[in-house]
């Protein structure tokens, strides 16, 4: 794994998690390294859902979920980018979120994914729980490398 | 420095949080809202959250928290306006705000609270 310092991209020399690639429109990559991050990128996934025109639910789920998962990448990651695609694979249009950060790696995934588990001091219901939150759930951590998480939710 | 206001009526303290909160800004609104109950000697406080479109894992503790100290310097906390997306996204979260009283609107919440203006 390289760390790109000029686009402050994280590149992996095998990606990770990043497929889905026919149906992508308008990747937009943000970065996650603040506070501020995790809200600028709550609005830019409400505006993407409203654009698709996802249930207020629906919405408010994938919104919530991209919350939890922004503030692991840069609580226990160290900070990292997010890609946010639109997919649309002919049958149905979604949106996926890509989040990937050159941290530790988690440990035990299977761990990290029960409720009230955590290592950070929190109430460990964000990693578990926003997998409940949406349709597709995906995790590619490698130890001392970094960790991608590939999130779905599709238009009902 | 960025920060939500507080007013006091009486022996209560009101919050309407407006905005889109960030981590900072919620864990500033917990210290604030403690400290307040003290210099103030509220006995109530009344979060309105109706204008919020995400209650995450983070503003769900803080609104816990915030309830647990009010409770230990005697004050009560009602938590009103919750929108019904952010509610299913909430328990679906499994976040139930356990010992946090809720009411449908403001004037609910302010009788919960012992207050009728009408």
């Amino acid at each position: 794994m390289t760390f790109d310092t000029r686009s402050n991209a994280v590149q992996f020399e095998t990606p990770l998690l990043d497929y889905h690639l026919a149906w992508r429109t308008g990747r937009v990559t943000l970065p996650l390294r603040t506070d501020e991050d995790v809200v600028g990128l709550r609005k830019q996934v409400r505006e993407r859902a409203v654009a698709i025109a996802l249930s207020l639910v629906d919405q408010t789920k994938l919104v919530t979920a991209a919350s939890e998962l922004a503030r692991n990448t840069i609580k226990y990651g160290g900070g990292g980018e997010v890609h946010l695609d639109g997919l649309d694979d002919s049958m149905r249009r979604g949106i996926g979120l890509l989040f990937v950060d050159a941290g530790q790696g988690i440990p035990d995934i299977d761990s990290a994914l029960r409720d009230g588990f955590t290592t950070g001091g929190g109430l460990g219901l964000g990693f578990g729980g926003s997998k409940r939150l949406v349709d597709e759930f995906d995790v590619d951590s490698r130890p001392k490398e970094g960790t991608a998480v590939l999130i779905i939710k599709w238009k009902r | 420095m960025e920060r939500i206001p507080i007013l006091r009526m009486g022996d209560l303290l009101l919050v309407t949080i407006q905005v889109d909160m960030h981590d900072r800004l919620a864990m500033q609104l917990q210290d604030d809202l403690t400290a307040r109950i003290v210099s103030d000697n509220a006995k109530g406080v009344l979060i309105d959250i109706s204008a919020l479109d995400l209650v995450d894992s983070f503003i769900g503790r803080m609104i816990s928290n915030t309830a647990a100290m009010a409770r230990v310097l005697d004050a009560r906390t009602v938590v009103v306006g919750m929108q019904p997306a952010v509610a299913i996204t909430l328990v679906e979260l499994g976040l139930t705000l356990h010992g946090v009283k809720t009411a449908l609107n403001v004037e609910k919440g302010m009788a919960l609270l012992g207050k009728n203006f009408q």
